[in-house]
């Protein structure tokens, strides 16, 4: 089967501008006309429409299966709470009780229930949006973007089903590109898992910097190759220092650098993406835009 | 009489958005309350510890659950854990004969494959996770934590940094903890805040910044834990600081303090100090002001508490 390119923004610290570029990169490459998916993986606060604007056409619900006790047939021997490595069931001098939101629906208990009182029904874990978003630049050629989010409901714990979910939906050319949660756990190893190209979008300070050494060993072990953005350069020389050094230390190609200015951050706040509405900021994200078209050509 | 009146009190600091700012202002709480344990709850992308200084006084490793492993010498193929995976984590060999390794970053450690293999030939080993430290700093004990890259349960090891800070607290008899959290609202944030006493939102005046608010005030208000609003940044976009002050008066919640950009406290990271100690220019003042602010407001649920117990009493 014919695979898209994937290429994974991420970051490991929050706020650094991963949405930023991947949405901004989705614009570009979908200007130059190469079919483009956007995939908004921070389902817990996916924010990457509010600067592709989608018209949103397909709502789906993501279910997970939880368990069910019979309780006429349940004989209280505690089977399944032994079996749970989740606590997600209690074993109570009457009754089991069940505890839904810690639930991994591996479906243990209902499989090695010995009087086949447990079965398994869905629960809803969030929703998956899909749709199109026209590209705002009016170049020649200019595709529109095929988006995809995926949005956790409050108060759920589990963000990996739905990123699942998504992966799911991948198209089977162009380029897809996978917006990161922050961090470095099971949400973003879900991300960046058997990605193409990787890119590490930092900010020079000491926190940008543990989070991206953080974020690299995630690459190490589960994604290819990666590249480094570092976002609001020129803050501070030691920083802008530091962010080279462990940047040569790790062997990783700084292909963009971004200097900090208040005139992004408004544009930003407002929901305006920078590539279209901040002069020059276009012309930063080039090489990242090249290397990615060069891939997807080859 | 309630335990609510020697128990310890927790206030947590989150932002639905990453890097608002949760964790300058932390540390300059950290600086200014005068007793308190301090306690990082973002467990997969810890700094705190880049601006207290600590000196790791005890380490531990963290093990939150397990891994299959796979014996292929007693394996006969049957394929039975390939069929009943949920999680993708078993490998089929290329000939379509039975399994052929373990995914160990797919692996949830659920253990059904140990539990229905004829042959025995699946083991379930502790998953080496990360490590969790007591230190001490020059403002108080921190706990604090490391979860391995890629690795997972950040909850559980949420849920155990929680505890010990706690513990520590009851040691040193002092009975507040101050408690760094996590981006988002899913399995950390719920760990961090389930059972608080106090929340502060720290966001910043962006479309993003606001929709993120709300989502963890809805999570709050779910789990029933009282917050208190902060705009970090408010002058980047002042109407949007607007719309935060009238979604926060719709919702019935206090918008606190407005925090104006100032490049110290970038500065101040880089120096590895809190931004209260390293100048007292227009971010320090409000994170002074905030720090009375945000005190008074636990002293004051905990009165409220201490009332209620009696009443019940």
């Amino acid at each position: 089967m014919a695979s898209p390119l994937r290429v994974a923004v991420a970051s490991g610290k929050g706020g650094t501008g991963k949405t930023t570029v991947a949405t901004g990169l989705a614009l570009l490459l979908a200007e130059r006309g190469i079919q483009t998916s956007y995939l908004d993986c921070d389902v817990e606060e996916p924010n990457g429409r509010f600067f592709l604007r989608p018209e949103i056409s397909e709502t789906g619900g993501v279910f997970v299966t939880t368990p069910v006790i019979d309780a006429d047939r349940c004989t209280n021997c505690g089977r399944c709470c032994d079996v749970c490595r989740f606590n997600a069931l209690a074993h109570l001098p009457n009754e089991i009780l069940i505890f839904p939101e810690l639930c991994h629906a591996c479906g243990a208990c209902a499989l090695l229930c010995p009087e086949g009182a447990i079965t398994e029904e869905p629960r809803k874990l969030g929703e998956i949006h899909r749709g199109v978003a026209a590209n705002a630049a009016s170049a020649d050629g200019a595709t529109d973007i095929d988006f995809m989010e995926g949005c956790l409901d409050v108060g759920e714990a589990h963000a990996v089903p739905i990123i699942r979910a998504l992966r799911r939906q991948l198209p089977e050319s162009g380029v897809v590109i996978f917006d990161s949660p922050p961090g470095a756990s099971c949400p973003v190893v879900e991300t960046l898992r058997g990605a193409d190209l990787v890119v590490l979008v930092t900010e020079p300070t000491p926190f940008g910097l543990s989070d991206l050494e953080q974020a690299i060993g995630v690459v190490g072990a589960v994604a290819g190759e990666a590249v480094v953005v570092v976002n609001r350069t020129g803050m501070t020389e030691e920083g802008d220092a530091a962010a080279k050094r462990l940047c040569e230390r790790e062997g990783l190609t700084v292909l963009v650098a971004i200097p900090e200015d208040r005139a992004v951050a408004t544009c930003l706040a407002r929901g305006d993406a920078p590539v279209l509405a901040v002069e020059g900021y276009a012309a930063r994200l080039a090489p990242l835009v090249e290397l990615i078209r060069e891939r997807v050509a080859t | 009489m309630s335990e609510t009146n020697e128990a310890v009190r927790e206030l947590v600091v989150v932002s639905g958005k990453g890097g608002t700012g949760k964790t300058s202002l932390v540390a300059s709480l950290a600086a200014l309350w005068s007793s308190k344990v301090i306690c990082d709850c973002d467990v997969d992308a810890a700094d705190l510890y880049l601006v207290l200084a600590p000196e790791v006084q005890e380490e531990h490793g963290f093990s939150g659950g397990s891994t299959a492993k796979l014996d292929l010498a007693a394996c006969t193929r049957c394929g039975r854990c390939l069929d009943l995976c949920r999680f993708d984590a078993i490998e089929a060999g290329p000939e379509g004969d039975g399994p052929a390794s373990i995914d160990g970053f797919a692996c949830e450690g659920c253990g059904l494959c140990y539990e229905i293999c004829p042959d025995g030939a699946i083991s379930l080993g502790p998953s080496e996770n990360g490590h969790w430290y007591v230190s001490d700093t020059q403002h108080g004990p921190l706990v604090h934590a490391r979860l391995g890259p890629a690795e997972e349960n950040s909850g559980k090891l949420v849920t155990l940094v929680r505890r010990e800070a706690r513990r520590v607290a009851k040691e040193h008899s002092v009975d507040v903890v101050l408690v760094d959290g996590s981006p988002g609202i899913g399995c950390p944030v719920i760990a961090s805040i389930t059972g608080a006493d106090q929340l502060l939102v720290v966001t910043e005046p962006s479309v993003s910044g606001v929709h993120d608010l709300g989502r963890v005030l809805d999570l709050a208000d779910r789990l029933s834990v009282p917050a208190a609003v902060i705009v970090n940044r408010w002058d980047v976009h002042p109407q949007g600081a607007d719309d935060i002050e009238t979604m926060c008066r719709s919702r019935g919640v206090e918008l606190m303090t407005r925090i104006p950009y100032d490049p110290d406290v970038t500065r101040a990271q880089v120096a590895g100090v809190p931004v209260v100690e390293y100048r007292d220019g227009a971010a320090a003042r409000a994170m002074r002001d905030i720090a009375t602010a945000a005190w008074n407001l636990l002293e004051a649920g905990h009165e409220r508490e201490s009332r209620v117990s009696e009443e019940v009493s």
